[in-house]
């Protein structure tokens, strides 16, 4: 694991959780508009909201960073080391919109905490008997798109 | 009644979402390190190479499935029930499904981090 790999992991945290901020507070403030697939107008205006845009971009950085740490290490490593956004959601609830977190949510948080403590100290990637390694795919298909 | 319209829907979110998690993981492990691409190839080949995986877009499909049976099971059941269920399951059916079907390393370690936020997820409901 490099630095560049911590950094794609932070910004899967990251960035979803300041999408699925930006995407909450632009539906909320839409208010009570009927968006389904029956209101199909209303649904491309709450494209156009730009809490919603923003979201939306924030959730696209998040999908590439999510694929690009999938394309170098494990699943159930992946999943676990990036649930801090459930802290993260919770911590910035708590500080900035002053919400109440009972002793229940706290030690929900210290249970993730763990379990991201648990996954990150461990290996990122199960070695593969194909493959020596991702960077070796990666590298196998320059030679083969050299080659055509 | 309704309940059992909630549960529906969790199972259809637990099913989709795994299934889609495994296909995109499938497919970048076949796509190869993306940095290493990026580094060697440019930004566009990485792009490329991403959308003509066929599992890739079956992937999204699922993805695409697992978010609308959570509209659907928000409307039947309530929020503090279907969101942490559905997360907290995908944890545990994702951890499964790795090990079968990506032939993942899942040790105690592993289990035991799924375990715990799976647990922290729904008291964090709570």
């Amino acid at each position: 694991m490099t630095l560049r790999k911590y950094l794609v992991l932070a910004g899967i945290t990251i960035f979803s959780t300041a999408g699925d901020s930006l995407l909450a507070r632009g539906m909320k403030e839409l208010g009570n508009v009927n968006v389904s697939l029956h209101n199909l107008s209303s649904l491309l205006l709450a494209v156009a909201h730009p809490w919603v845009t923003a979201g939306i971009l924030f959730l696209l950085a998040f999908f590439a960073c999510y694929m690009s740490a999938l394309s170098w290490a494990d699943l159930t490593y992946v999943l676990p080391a990036t649930s801090l956004a459930y802290v993260l959601v919770a911590l910035v609830g708590h500080f900035r919109l002053h919400e109440v977190i009972s002793a229940t949510r706290w030690l929900g948080i210290a249970l993730i905490a763990a379990g991201v403590g648990f996954v990150a100290a461990g290996p990122s990637v199960t070695p593969d008997h194909h493959r020596e390694s991702t960077r070796d795919a990666a590298r196998d298909a320059v030679s083969q798109e050299a080659k055509l | 009644m309704k309940d059992l319209y909630a549960w529906a829907a969790i199972g259809l979110i637990v099913l989709a979402s795994t299934t889609g998690d495994v296909l995109l993981s499938y497919s970048m492990k076949r796509v190869g390190d993306v940095g290493e691409l990026w580094k060697r190839r440019g930004i566009l080949a990485v792009i490329g190479r991403v959308l003509t995986t066929p599992t890739f877009a079956l992937g999204l499909m699922a993805m695409g499935v697992a978010f609308y049976s959570l509209l659907f099971g928000l409307s039947w059941g309530n929020l503090s029930l279907v969101v942490p269920a559905s997360a907290s399951l995908t944890f545990v059916a994702n951890a499964f499904a790795a090990r079968i079907f990506l032939h993942e390393r899942v040790g105690r370690r592993r289990w035991v981090a799924a375990l715990l936020v799976a647990g922290g997820v729904v008291l964090m409901a709570a």
